[in-house]
Order: C-alpha cells, then structure tokens, then sequence
C-alpha cells in the first residue's frame, strides 16, 4: 500500500520544483541573451528578455580584441593532456588500492582523502618556488603536472570504485591464460569499464577546465594563458566590456555543461558510492 | 561491491595462511608490480601537493617575502602575531562565519526540499535532473562572473525584477555598497551550492527501504511525523557528513568571491581564503603561508570537534 499525494502536496511539489528550475536556469539564460544581443543594446533602457535581433557581433569582437582563441586552445590542451595522464595514473593506482589488502593502504588512502579537505591553492606560494626550481613556472607543461597530482586522488576514489564492480576472475582468468597484470588491466578490465573510465576522464577534464588560481599563479605570458585566468583579466579591468565578457563566459561555460549532462549519471555514481565506503 | 572469497571462482587454491577478511595475498615479485602501479600516483601527489604543503608549513615562520628575499630568516610565530593584530584579517575571519553560515543554511534547507522532492519517480524526473544540476559543472569563478553581471547596479537584471515588481523604488547598488555586498555573495553561494546538497541528499533518500515508508503510513504517521521518525533518522550520517564537507568546501571556496567582487567593495567580501590569495599575489609568501596553516588546523579542529559530536551515542539504536 503506497500513499498517494493528496492533489495540494502535488501542486505544492511541482510548483517548487517549477520554481527551483527557473531560479536555476535564468543565469545561464540571462548570460547567453546577453552575448547574442547586439553590443549597443545591452546597455539599452528597458532591458530585453528576449533580444530584438539576434548578433554574433560580441563573439566576433571577442575574438578579434583580445587573444581568445589561443587562449581556449591553451585550456583545451592542458586539460586534455592532464585528464589523460591522471585518468591512466589514476587507474593503475586505483586498481592496487581495490584489489589488495597491505599495511600502508589506509595510509595512501588518508593521503589522497586528506588532499580533499585541503584546497590545493592553500600553498600556492611554495608551489610557485618548488616550479621556478624546476624552471616549469611559465610553462603549459608545467601546469599539466600540477594539473595530474590535482585530479589523481579523487580519480582514484572514483575508479576504485568502479573496479569494485568487476569480478577479479576476469583478470586472473587472462593472466592464466599468459597475460602480464599490466596487460590483463588494459585489454581486459579497461574495456568493461569504458563508462566509468570516461566519466572519470571527463570529470577531470572539467576541474582542470575550471581551475584559475593554479593557473593565474604559475603562468605569465598571454600566449600561455589558460580560459579563467584571461577571464580573470577582463574583470580586473575598471571598465568591463560585458559583452565580450558574456560571449567568454558562454564559451568557457558550454563545452563543461555538455560533457558533464553526458557524463553526469556515472560521476555522481562514482562520487556517491566512494563516499559511503570511505 | 566487495568481492569475497566465494564470489571467486577457485582459480588460485585457498592457502590456509590466507588472513581472515583479507582479499589476497601475494608473493614480493607481485608486490613489486603492486609498487610500480601506484609508484607513478604517489609522485605525483608527493611531489606537487605535499611537498609544497609541508614547505608551506615552514615558510609561515619566516621572513618570506617575494618583493624583499635578502632576509628570508626564521622569525617565530612573528607572521602569525601580524595577522592577529592585523585589522584586515579579522574582518575576513568575521567575513567568513557569516559566509559559511549564510550560504550553508539556506543550501541545507532547500536542497533537503528539493531532495525531498525528487525522491519519487515521475515523468521527466531524468531531464529535470539534468537540467537543474548545471552549476556543478561550472567553476565557482564563473558563477561569480554571471552574477556580478545580474547584480549589476546600472543594468543588472536583478535591480529591473525588483522595480518592476515595485519591491524596490530605485535601483540598488549591490556590490558598490558594503552593505549589500556579502548579501548578493551569499546569494549567488546560496544558488551555486543547493544542488550539491540535492545530489548527496537524494542519493541518501534512495536507500530508504520503501517498506518503512508504508509501515509508517499504516501506522498512520502523518507528512511531518515520517519526516522526522523516519526519513532524517534513516540518512543522519550522510546528512551529517554532507554538512561537514560544505562546511570545509565553502570556507575553502574564494572563487566565486574572486569573480564577483574580487573581494570589494573596500575589501569588505573578502573571507580569509581570499584574502590569503591576495596576499600571496602580493608576494608576502610568510604571512600567506601563516594564513594557510591557520585555516588548515582550524578545519581540522572543526571536523574533529564536530565529528565527535555527531558521533551515534551508546545506547541508541
């Protein structure tokens, strides 16, 4: 016997639920109106809720004024260099810490949970000395780096995981069969867990997309520049041009929002279920 | 899912030294390997988060100035009495109790609601889901960037809302005035931040048996008696957890602050995580790291405190 809802639960529940998804949506949707207005009418008195014409002219004046586009193909590269190397670390780590039991598991565990309640920008200052030493300050590579040891702890929480969803016999079966353990990972459990994997990369792809004060700290020159840290550029400006800044944020928001709506049902799987078992 | 002994198929005979509860034992050339995998995971987190965090933790009681290095010596807790005396830096310890409390109250109550609402399936519930949990996949940074553009005093969409539903006859100047400032921040926090309550909290809500629910309404609890004997009882550790980890999460989040106000007006958003990037930009890496290593161990102390609080007493089931 399940109790239904009476008809004002129901109205009171949709209503709020209407209201949640319209609080929610209309920043996105206000930022987005605003960069395919036409330049002059954003300042224009009354404001429109629905432009009168659509324009590109922002996102033309974006690229044309300022270097966005080298500036989103740096953040494409580090971040998709960075999620690869941490997603494959990730793995290898993730598979010892779900499959055997010794002494110092706890403590590796701890290691990569503690990093979690600690913000990775709390030692930006030696950080930036320990890269200058390596002369990797100013330098995309640089960033890369710092960008793996970022994303790997909670990566591995996540694949970890997701390796505990598959039978170990699947992998002794192949190393019985001659393969080496590291084969056995890659051509046997790799496959069968290709969503989590790619969840995992994904969710590491948008951290290292999104992160700024790494970024603002350890690299210089424009050319080098990554999407929030120009971002962070434009706002310290006194004069904010809006709608180029509101075609930047369009483009820097989209591509996270698309991957994440793609990937979203195995990342909160991932987070949730390392979560209670931790 | 632990994989147990009888979930193996008998591929490696059972060894009768095999430790009780343990999942497999394994020679030294395995345990090499072993190492060699999770070799690459620990330099990383070694090299570039720890070793940068301890060095850090040296740096606070010395004289380490970026602009001035001819006297980088050790000076005692000196960097931590300037913070203390610093008028600045308790503002931004007062900044964010008001912060943290003012985000996370509101954060709690409306995704516990909206959790509460989502718990039973109905038509569409995927893509509302999908649709209503965007901000997580925009960076803290970028929310601030869309709400310094709303809050806008001039042309802000927020100020046109208001007047036209007359709630306010002249337009605000939200994040010029200090007064209204830390609000429009909390708001935007408040936004920024349901939804990670309505993730963890669903989640919770879909291991409630259904059965307690039915019993519950066979014993003729009413909407606010299940509520509290049921439902709260049932994710009391998760609800607790949840809180525990926003709490550290917000107080450790400046990126919002960063691009809506960059701390402003007159520094009076500034909370002390922002304040120490600041400092840090500045080049007083002594005094930031000071900062850092106070924020780390009062965290610390928090979480202790408030684990031992929340723990299940004896004697209750």
């Amino acid at each position: 016997m399940i109790r239904s809802e009476t008809p004002a639960g129901r109205i009171v529940k949709f209503g709020g639920l209407g209201i949640c998804l319209i609080f929610t949506v209309f920043p996105l949707y206000w930022i987005l109106i605003t960069s395919f207005k036409e330049p002059g009418t954003i300042f224009a008195y009354p404001l429109k809720y629905w432009p009168g014409s659509w324009s590109l002219e922002n996102y033309r004046g974006l690229f044309g004024t300022s270097n966005f586009g080298v500036f989103i193909g740096n953040s494409l590269i580090v971040s998709l260099v960075a999620a690869a190397l941490a997603t494959v670390v990730s793995l290898l780590s993730a598979y010892v810490l779900a499959r055997f039991e010794f002494a110092s598991k706890g403590a590796v565990m701890g290691a990569f949970l503690v990093t979690q309640m600690i913000p990775g920008f709390i030692a930006l200052g030696s950080l930036y000395i320990l890269m200058t030493r390596m002369y990797l300050v100013d330098s995309r590579w640089g960033l890369v780096l710092v960008y793996v040891a970022m994303s790997i702890p909670l990566c591995t929480v996540m694949l970890r995981g997701f390796f505990e969803n598959v039978p170990a016999s699947l992998e002794e079966a192949a190393m019985v069969d001659g393969c080496s353990r590291l084969s056995a990972l890659f051509r046997v459990l790799v496959p069968v867990m290709t969503p989590g994997i790619a969840a995992s990369y994904i969710f590491n792809f948008v951290n290292c997309w999104n992160e700024l004060f790494l970024s603002v700290t350890l690299l210089n020159s424009d050319s080098n520049k990554t999407v929030p840290a120009a971002l962070n550029g434009f706002i310290s400006s006194y004069n904010i041009d809006w709608g180029s800044m509101s075609a930047a944020a369009v483009l820097s928001i989209v591509p996270t929002m698309i991957l994440f709506a793609v990937a979203s049902r195995y990342i909160v799987e991932g987070l949730t279920s390392g979560a209670v078992k931790e | 899912m632990a994989l147990t002994e009888t979930d193996r198929p008998a591929l490696q005979k059972p060894s009768p030294r095999r430790p009780v509860g343990g999942r497999r034992r394994f020679s030294g050339r395995t345990a090499l390997v072993l190492l060699a995998f999770m070799a690459p995971a620990i330099v990383f987190v070694g090299l570039f988060t720890y070793y940068p965090l301890l060095s850090g933790i040296q740096m606070a009681f010395r004289n380490y100035n970026l602009n001035d290095l001819s006297d980088t010596s050790w000076v005692g807790l000196d960097n931590f009495r300037a913070l203390l005396h610093d008028e600045m830096f308790r503002g931004t310890v007062k900044n964010s109790v008001i912060w943290v409390v003012g985000s996370l109250v509101p954060q709690f109550l409306i995704g516990f609601t909206m959790a509460l609402w989502l718990r039973r399936k109905f038509r569409f519930r995927g893509a509302y889901q999908a649709l209503v949990f965007f901000p997580w996949a925009v960076s803290g940074f970028l929310i601030g960037i869309l709400f310094r553009w709303m809050f806008n005093g001039e042309f802000g969409v927020v100020n046109d809302l208001l007047m036209k539903t007359h709630l306010i006859d002249t337009p605000v100047p939200w994040l010029a005035d200090a007064r209204y400032a830390m609000v429009a921040v909390i708001i935007a926090n408040v936004w920024y931040g349901v939804t990670f309550f309505a993730i963890m909290i669903l989640a919770a809500l879909q291991s409630v048996p259904e059965e307690l629910y039915e019993a519950a309404a066979i014993d003729g609890a009413g909407k606010v008696r299940t509520l509290f004997s049921i439902t709260i009882p049932s994710i009391r550790t998760t609800l607790a957890l949840t809180v525990l980890l926003r709490v550290i999460w917000i107080f450790n989040s400046p990126e919002l602050i960063f691009g809506m106000t960059g701390g402003g007006p007159a520094n009076e958003t500034h909370i002390v995580t922002s304040y120490m990037i600041q400092v840090t930009q500045e080049g007083d890496y002594g005094r930031a790291s000071a900062m850092g290593v106070m924020v780390v161990f009062v965290l610390m102390l928090f979480a202790v405190f408030y684990l031992l609080a929340i723990r299940p007493r004896k004697g209750l089931a």
